[in-house]
């Protein structure tokens, strides 16, 4: 599928992983007894979501989201929701930075992105960067309770 | 209501579609490639591209005629300030404006509108005084009336639209009403793409006393515009939607309500006198213009004016409805796909969202393919509300889009339609 299907670049932004994780979210749900609870909105797009996280001794047990977005947005705050479950808070926020750097600037050397690594095709398309981050962003703003709505544009 | 009236004022030109394909050779940046490919530029509501006599027009100004306007008493100053003036004069005849002390310069038509509401409306509106409104403005529109309207105790009322994009005219006849001070509305909506049948409505205002704004931002590239036969108070537009350069915009306004209304911002060149006890003010338009205007903007966007004259507004639109039409036509064709606003009587923009395709998804998919559309809310929030939608990709028209264009818009968006379907 990639190179002779008419499609070129695009491929590289939009792998079928992400069509994958848009068609069909993982941990896409409200989470009624979450401990900690963050909204993202990007006004401009109108892309919406809200992160709730379950922590216990400074581990992330348990992750989901809801909302609506652009396929880029949705996909990687399922792909988040993945990456993060399980890990130490503070592997989370080293991993939002690296996975940050990836998107705008150069891969961090020696870093597994594992299945993020579908999104660093959004380096090509500044635009979508923003797209790429949101749940991030609201991820990192239900860490560290903040109540703002955390916005990327 | 009588729609008699509205149908004559809603009727399209007969105009036969004429060639402008020769048009797209006078405009560079169209030569260019964009990521590898032909650029199709359809984000023309957003901005134009510029003519090479507009590119040139501003170069020869600071080569050859640069300097402040209205204070040297040398040759250059005078030079600048004969083309300024000589440029406000075009923009009064563009506009067909009794008088060319009713056209101020401004940065556009956001800053045009700002204008009437901190001057004109906050020392006007009463608390209760009504500002009415229609449920397809861009929020330049809006929120300049929501800041007069917290600052006087006004209230503002909302026209609702069809579900076609059109005025729900006989709601429009319910709201206006004696506390009506201020109408304010736009002749093309630039989500829509519907044109207003502003006449009618503006002569039903005034028939209640109240005064009319007109939003002409989407309009004058693609109509002419006669203020005097529209009968409106106010209209202001911007120079960088009509070819010509981006921080310049005009604000026509009737002699009799600009020559009596307070300045609203203070500095040089709107003053008469000034003392630390108090100080006087020139006349309009100067009294608008406080401070070192943009001086080549205003003398370019002459230049933008008597490029689209050249060509013939007319002309222009017919081209533009051409194209939408054509448009119109393929992408209705196509399963999963929804035009959103379907007005009888449209402007140059075709607004669209398809089925499991957000918006900026298939802007960005048009525009690995050199396709350059909008994707969003288009400054205009409670429309994309009115239809329960986030945004739509809107493709938009100028002179010089052609065929070619209208192919490359529907074969990306059947390009978006088969990445995003069809793949378990």
């Amino acid at each position: 599928m990639s190179g002779n299907d008419g499609f070129g670049d695009l491929r590289e932004l939009y792998q079928e992983v992400i069509f994958d994780h848009n068609r069909q979210p993982r941990n896409f749900h409200a989470m009624d007894d979450a401990d900690h609870v963050a909204d993202g909105h990007n006004p401009l797009c109108g892309d919406q979501l809200t992160v709730y996280l379950k922590l216990a001794d400074g581990v992330v047990q348990d992750v989901s989201f809801v909302g609506h977005g652009c396929a880029i947005s949705t996909a990687s705050a399922s792909l988040m929701t993945e990456a993060v479950k399980g890990r130490p808070v503070d592997e989370v926020e080293a991993l939002f930075r690296d996975f940050h750097a990836l998107l705008t600037d150069a891969p961090p050397e020696g870093r597994d992105f594992g299945k993020l690594e579908v999104l660093a095709g959004v380096r090509e398309f500044p635009a979508r960067v923003k797209c790429a981050t949101l749940a991030w962003h609201t991820l990192h703003n239900a860490l560290i309770g903040a109540r703002d709505t955390a916005r990327t544009e | 209501m009588n729609m008699s009236e509205i149908a004559v004022d809603a009727a399209p030109g007969r105009v036969d579609t004429p060639d402008l394909s020769a048009r797209a050779a006078d405009f560079p940046i169209l030569s260019r490639a964009v990521r590898g490919k032909r650029l199709a530029y359809l984000d023309n509501a957003a901005t134009t591209q510029k003519p090479e006599a507009v590119i040139e027009a501003e170069r020869r100004f600071y080569r050859e005629s640069n300097a402040n306007i209205h204070r040297g008493v040398h040759w250059l100053s005078e030079r600048a300030t004969d083309l300024y003036e000589g440029a406000r004069e075009r923009v009064r005849s563009f506009l067909n404006a009794g008088r060319v002390e009713e056209i101020v310069f401004t940065r556009g038509t956001t800053e045009s509108i700002n204008l009437v509401a901190q001057s004109w409306a906050r020392n006007t509106l009463q608390p209760g005084d009504e500002v009415l409104l229609t449920g397809m403005e861009h929020h330049s529109n809006i929120v300049p009336w929501q800041f007069v309207c917290e600052q006087t105790g006004a209230v503002l009322k909302v026209v609702p639209i069809t579900d076609a994009g059109e005025l729900e005219l006989e709601a429009f006849d319910e709201l206006l009403g004696p506390r009506t001070r201020l109408v304010a509305i736009t002749q093309v909506s630039n989500a829509l793409g519907t044109v207003n049948p502003l006449a009618p409505l503006i002569r039903r205002a005034h028939a209640v006393g109240a005064r009319v704004l007109v939003d002409g931002a989407q309009a004058v590239a693609h109509m002419p515009v006669d203020v005097r036969a529209l009968g409106c108070d106010f209209y202001a537009f911007s120079g960088h939607k009509l070819y010509g350069p981006t921080g310049i915009g005009v604000l026509y306004a009737r002699q009799e309500l600009l020559s009596v209304m307070p300045p609203w911002q203070g500095g040089g060149s709107m003053i008469e006198t000034v003392s630390f006890e108090y100080s006087t003010f020139a006349p309009a338009p100067q009294r608008f213009e406080a401070g070192t205007p943009n001086i080549a903007g205003a003398i370019v966007l002459a230049t933008a004016i008597d490029y689209v004259l050249e060509v013939g507004l007319e002309r222009i639109g017919a081209h533009e409805h051409a194209l939408l039409e054509k448009a119109t036509a393929a992408v209705q064709a196509l399963p999963g796909v929804r035009i959103i606003g379907n007005a009888a009587h449209k402007a140059g923009v075709l607004s669209l969202v398809v089925d499991g395709i957000h918006p900026h998804d298939l802007g960005t998919i048009l525009d690995a393919d050199g396709v350059a559309i909008r994707a969003g809310h288009h400054c205009a929030m409670p429309v994309m509300t009115r239809y329960g939608i986030a945004g739509t990709a809107r493709a938009s028209f100028a002179l010089y889009n052609n065929d070619e264009d209208v192919d490359a818009l529907v074969a990306g968006i059947r390009k978006a339609q088969d990445m995003f379907g069809g793949r378990p």
